[in-house]
C-alpha cells in the first residue's frame, strides 16, 4: 500500500484496542446512506510507471527559447538554491508555530526580511504573500485600513492586467472603486490624476506593464501632496538597480509589493511564486501576513519567532488584517538562499547584465524591416516592439523557430496589434539575441 | 549567538550602472547585501535546517494540519525542466503536457469530492475560502437575492473561515457548538432566515468528531435558500468514504497541502483547489482548463465564464503543488485514495484509546475519532498546574512535534493531535510511552515540564520582548 506502512497483524492488532472489528467499524457514527465505496480515478501506478507517464507530459511541452516575461522571468538559478531549500527539514516543515522546534525557517525569514528591506528601502517586511498581484491586493486593503475613512484606489491603466484583474476580483468584495489613471499613449508612462477623490492610494509601478519606468519621483510626491499613500510595484531584481521605493520623492513611498518569482523561483507554468510586502514601522500594525522578530530566551540566547500574531486570523478570526494563513513559506526560503548565494554584488551585476541585454536586442531587432519602437523612454529588462503584423500571428510562427518570442500586448487589450512585448534576461547570449533577430526577420518575410 | 549571513561578507568592486538610465531613477546607495561564499552559503542554510523539526525528521502530529509523508516522487517530477521552465503565458498549444496534468487532476478532485467542476487557482486554504463565499455572493447576486448578508460559522472553526466571509464582505454570525461535539440546532434554526447567504461548515469539524446530523442542516439551511461551503482542511478523515457533495454541500475548498500530501514548506505554498456542483459552475474562479472535441486543452476565460468571480492571482496559481497533488493521486490511484482514510481514523482511534489508557482523558469521550482527536489536559493543571502548553514543549525533549495547542478554543487546556495514515504503529506506540513518561513528570517534577524544552538550540522565548523591540529585519 503506498505510503501506509500497516501490516495485516499490526491493521488487526490495532482493531482489536480500539474493540472494532473492521476498518469499516470506524465509521459507524457516519449515517450509511452518507457513505461512498468507489469513485471515479484511475488505477494507481507503480513509481517507475508514474515517472515514464509524467517524464512524457514533461517532454510535449515544448522547449522554447524565452523572451517573454510580463510579471514571469526566467533567470538562472544556482544549483546549490534547490539542493538546500528541498531539503527535507525546510521542505516538510510546518508553520513555525513552535518556535523551539523551528530556529532554522524563523531565521530564514528574518533574513529574507531583512534582505526585502534593503532592496526596497523600507523599514519592515512581511514573511510572504501568494504572489505579486494578489500581494498588490491587501496592499490596497491594507493602504485604505490606514486612511480609515477612504473608498478608492487609484490604479494605472499600465498597470500589468493580470494584476488589474484580480484587484478587480478581490476589492470589489467590499465595494471599493478603483479609479483608472489613464497613461500618455505617446510615452507610455503615466499621466498625473486631476485629483485624488476619495483615494486612499495611488498605485506606482515601476516598471509599469509596457517595460518603462515611471517618473516615480514625481508620483510619489503627488501623492503625498493630495494626501495618498504611494504604494510601489517593483520587481525585485530591478531594485539592485533602481532607485529604492523608500528613496522616492521628498518622503519615499510608503509600501511596496512585487512578484518575488525572479528571485530563484522557477516559472513552473505560473507558480507557486511568492509576493513581497514591504512597509514604513509605524503602518506594521496594518500589515497583513505573518512576521518574524527577533527575540532571546529565559537565558538570554538569541532566537526568533512569530511576532504581532494579534494581526491574524488564528488569533483574531474576522477582525484579522486579512484571511491569509498559509503563505508562500518554502519560496521565500529559495528567495534567502538565492539573495544570499548571489550576493548584492551578484544581484547587481545580473540586473546589470539583464538591462544591457535588452538594449543590445532592442538594437538588433529594430533594423529588422518593418519592425519599429513605439516608446523611446528608459527601460529595465523589457520593451514594446511595433511588427508590421499582428504580433500573435508572428509570436505563434516564432514557436516554430524554438522561440517564445514575448508577449502580444493585444492579449491584454492595450496597444495596437502589431505591439509585443519583449523581455531579455541573463540566460541570453549573444548568439541567441542574433537568432532572434534571424528568425523574426525570416518570418516577416514569410507573412 | 546564532550565526547569522550578514557575518560572511566579501569585498568587491562596485558594479557600474547604466548610463543610458536617467540618473535619478537610479539606486542612491550601493545595495548592501551580504556577499558571503557559496560554501559559505551551503553551510549556514543546511545548519538553519538542522534546526528545524520536519515530517521527514520527527514525528508532528499536528491536529488540523495534516502532517503526512510528502512523497519524495512528487518533488522530482515537479521539478522536471519541460514543467519547472514554462513561462506561463506560453501559448497553449506548446504547453499540453502540463494543461493534460492540470485537466486531469480538476476531474480527479471533482470524482473525490462528489462535485460538478473544479477551478485549481486558489493558492491556499484561505484564498479557496475567500473564492468559496465569493461565489455563493456571487450566485445570490445573479438571482437578484440582495438581501443575504449573514454567513453563519460555527464557535469551533477555523479562524480563517470568519475572517475570509469578512474580506468576502458577509457579516458574520457564530453558531455554538453542543457538549456532544454537534451542531447546536436549535440556535441555527433561529438564525435561519431570508438574510442567510449561507454557512461554512467543515465535517468531521474541528473538535475531531463527524457531524451526525449534516443531512439534516443541509436540508434546513437550503430550505431556507441558504447555501453549505465545506471547508476542506479535515478531508483526509473521510477520503474515499463520504463526499462533501452527496452530504449536501454546494462549494468547498480542498487543501491540497493536507489530505493530497503536497509540503507545507514551512508555511506553504499550499493550493486551495475550489469544487463546485452545477448550480455554481458559471461563478468558479479564473483560469480553468478545458478539453475541446478533438482532446486539445486551453485555458477559459473571462469570454468563457462571464460570470465568474475572477482571478485571485496574476496566473494560474500554485501550478507546482498542483503537479504534485497530481502525481500523488496518480501514484494511489482508486484503491490507494480509498484506503485513506480509513488508516487515519485506524491511527487516530488507536492512539485515543492507547492515551485514554496511559490516563489522558478525552474531550469527546463518548464519541469516534475522526482522523484526529481532542485530549483536555485541565485534570493535570487542576492538579499539578502544567498546561497544555507545558505538555506540548516537553514533547519537544524527546524529538516528537507538538501536536495542536488551545484549538478549538473552546476545550480548555486541549492537544488536538492528528497522527495520519503514514505513521506505523511503533511510532505511535513510542508517543504513547513518551506522554506516559510526560504525565508522569508532571504529577512529580512538575517545573520539569514548565521549563521545557531543555535540549532545543533555545528555550521558550520571549514573545512579549519581541513585539515590543520588533526587530524584524537586521540592522545595517
Amino acid at each position: 500500500m503506498p505510503y501506509i506502512p500497516h501490516d495485516g497483524l499490526e491493521t488487526a492488532v490495532m482493531l482489536a484496542a480500539v474493540g472494532v472489528d473492521s476498518l469499516d467499524q470506524l465509521f459507524d457514527e457516519i449515517p450509511p446512506a452518507l457513505q461512498v465505496h468507489d469513485m471515479v480515478l484511475p488505477e494507481g501506478l507503480s513509481e517507475m510507471a508514474l515517472q515514464r507517464e509524467l517524464e512524457g507530459r514533461a517532454l510535449s511541452n515544448a522547449p522554447l527559447r524565452c523572451f517573454a516575461g510580463g510579471g514571469a522571468y526566467a533567470h538562472h538559478i544556482p544549483a546549490i538554491v534547490w539542493e538546500i531549500t528541498g531539503r527535507g527539514e525546510f521542505y516538510s516543515a510546518y508553520t513555525p508555530y513552535q518556535p523551539e522546534a523551528s530556529q532554522g525557517t524563523l531565521q530564514v525569514i528574518y533574513e529574507y526580511q531583512s534582505f526585502i528591506t534593503r532592496l526596497t528601502g523600507l523599514e519592515v517586511s512581511n514573511a510572504s504573500l501568494y504572489d505579486g498581484a494578489s500581494g498588490l491586493a491587501e496592499a490596497c486593503l491594507m493602504a485604505l485600513r490606514i486612511q480609515g475613512s477612504d473608498k478608492s484606489i487609484l490604479v494605472p491603466e499600465n498597470l500589468l492586467p493580470g494584476w488589474r484583474r484580480a484587484l478587480d476580483s478581490v476589492l470589489g468584495l467590499q465595494n471599493i472603486r478603483l479609479v483608472s489613471v489613464p497613461y500618455d499613449r505617446a510615452t507610455g508612462t503615466l499621466i498625473l490624476p486631476a485629483d485624488a477623490g476619495d483615494a486612499a492610494a495611488l498605485i506606482i509601478p515601476q516598471s509599469n506593464a509596457l517595460g518603462l519606468l515611471e517618473s516615480v519621483d514625481a508620483l510619489t510626491d503627488w501623492a503625498h501632496a493630495h494626501g495618498l499613500l504611494a504604494v510601489a510595484v517593483v520587481n525585485p531584481l530591478a531594485l539592485a538597480l533602481l532607485k529604492a521605493p523608500g528613496d522616492w520623492g521628498t518622503q519615499g513611498a510608503d509600501m511596496a509589493v512585487g512578484e518575488g518569482q525572479p528571485l530563484g523561483i522557477p516559472l513552473s507554468g505560473g507558480g507557486p511564486y511568492f509576493g513581497f510586502l514591504a512597509c514604513r514601522k509605524p503602518h506594521v500594525r496594518q500589515l497583513p501576513g505573518r512576521l518574524v522578530a527577533k527575540t532571546v530566551d529565559g537565558q538570554g540566547r538569541e532566537g526568533f519567532c512569530l511576532t504581532l500574531q494579534a494581526r491574524e486570523q488564528h488569533i483574531r478570526r474576522g477582525k484579522a488584517t486579512s484571511n491569509i494563513c498559509t503563505n508562500q513559506g518554502l519560496m521565500v526560503t529559495a528567495a534567502a538562499i538565492h539573495m544570499a548565494t548571489l550576493g548584492g554584488h551578484g544581484l547587481q551585476q545580473t540586473a546589470v547584465l539583464c538591462h544591457e541585454r535588452a538594449v543590445r536586442l532592442r538594437e538588433l531587432l529594430t533594423v529588422v524591416p518593418g519592425v519599429s519602437l513605439p516608446y523611446g523612454g528608459p527601460f529595465f529588462h523589457e520593451f514594446v516592439l511595433r511588427l508590421p503584423h499582428a504580433a500573435v500571428v508572428v509570436r505563434d510562427a516564432l514557436l516554430g523557430h524554438g522561440l517564445l518570442a514575448g508577449l502580444p500586448l493585444s492579449d491584454w487589450g492595450m496597444g495596437e496589434a502589431g505591439d509585443l512585448l519583449v523581455c531579455t534576461t541573463e540566460l541570453l547570449e549573444e548568439t541567441d539575441l542574433l537568432a532572434y533577430r534571424d528568425a523574426l526577420t525570416a518570418v516577416l518575410e514569410t507573412l | 549567538m546564532s550565526d547569522s549571513i550578514f557575518d560572511h561578507d566579501h569585498h568587491f568592486p562596485a558594479v557600474e550602472l547604466p548610463s543610458d538610465i536617467p540618473a535619478e531613477l537610479l539606486r542612491k546607495a550601493p545595495l548592501n547585501l551580504p556577499n558571503p561564499a557559496e560554501l559559505e552559503v551551503l553551510r549556514h542554510y543546511t545548519r538553519l535546517s538542522q534546526k528545524n523539526f520536519s515530517i521527514d525528521t520527527q514525528f508532528y502530529p499536528l491536529g488540523s494540519c495534516t502532517m503526512k509523508y510528502n512523497p519524495r516522487i512528487a518533488h522530482t517530477m515537479a521539478s522536471l525542466p519541460g514543467f519547472a521552465r514554462l513561462h506561463p503565458d506560453t501559448p497553449a498549444p506548446a504547453m499540453q503536457g502540463l494543461l493534460r496534468v492540470l485537466w486531469e487532476l480538476q476531474e480527479w478532485l471533482a470524482a473525490a469530492t462528489g462535485m460538478a467542476a473544479v477551478s485549481l487557482t486558489p493558492a491556499a486554504g484561505a484564498q479557496g475560502e475567500l473564492a468559496g463565499v465569493a461565489m455563493i455572493r456571487a450566485y445570490h447576486a445573479a438571482r437578484g437575492d440582495h438581501g443575504r448578508r449573514k454567513m453563519l460559522i460555527p464557535t469551533a472553526a477555523h479562524g480563517t473561515n470568519p475572517a475570509s466571509a469578512q474580506m468576502a464582505g458577509f457579516d458574520v454570525v457564530e453558531i455554538p457548538n453542543l457538549a456532544d461535539g454537534d451542531l447546536d440546532m436549535a440556535f441555527l434554526d433561529q438564525h435561519l432566515g431570508p438574510d442567510v447567504a449561507g454557512i461554512m461548515l467543515t465535517n468531521p469539524s474541528t473538535l475531531g468528531v463527524f457531524e451526525r446530523r449534516i443531512a439534516d442542516i443541509a436540508a434546513r439551511v437550503h430550505g431556507a435558500g441558504g447555501l453549505l461551503y465545506y471547508d476542506g482542511a479535515n478531508l483526509n478523515a473521510i477520503l474515499g468514504r463520504v463526499q462533501p457533495g452527496q452530504m449536501g454541500f454546494d462549494v468547498m475548498h480542498l487543501n491540497l497541502h493536507k489530505t493530497f500530501a503536497t509540503p507545507h514548506g514551512g508555511g506553504g505554498p499550499g493550493a486551495g483547489a475550489v469544487a463546485v456542483q452545477e448550480r455554481l459552475r458559471p461563478f468558479l474562479p479564473l483560469p480553468m482548463v478545458t478539453r475541446a472535441e478533438e482532446g486539445a486543452l486551453h485555458w477559459l476565460d473571462e469570454g468563457d465564464l462571464p460570470q465568474s468571480i475572477g482571478r485571485l492571482s496574476a496566473h494560474g496559481g500554485n501550478v507546482g503543488v498542483l503537479l504534485r497533488a497530481h502525481a500523488y493521486i496518480r501514484r494511489l490511484g482508486r484503491a490507494g485514495v480509498g484506503r485513506v482514510s480509513a488508516y487515519a481514523a485506524l491511527n487516530a482511534n488507536y492512539l485515543l484509546r492507547e492515551l485514554q489508557r496511559v490516563g489522558y482523558q478525552a474531550a469527546f469521550p463518548g464519541r469516534r475519532a475522526s482522523h484526529e482527536f481532542i485530549l483536555s489536559v485541565s485534570d493535570l493543571q487542576k492538579a499539578t498546574g502544567v498546561r497544555a502548553l507545558d505538555v506540548a514543549k516537553r514533547l519537544l525533549d524527546f524529538g516528537i512535534h507538538a501536536p495542536t495547542i488551545y484549538f478549538p478554543q473552546l476545550v480548555p487546556e486541549c492537544l488536538l493531535i492528528e497522527p495520519t495514515e503514514t505513521e506505523s504503529k511503533a511510532t505511535l506506540d513510542r508517543f504513547v510511552a513518551v506522554m506516559a513518561q510526560i504525565r508522569q513528570e508532571a504529577l512529580e517534577q512538575p517545573e520539569l515540564l514548565r521549563e521545557a524544552p531543555h535540549h532545543l538550540p533555545v528555550g521558550r522565548l520571549d514573545e512579549a520582548l519581541a513585539a515590543r523591540r520588533l526587530d524584524v529585519a537586521a540592522a545595517q
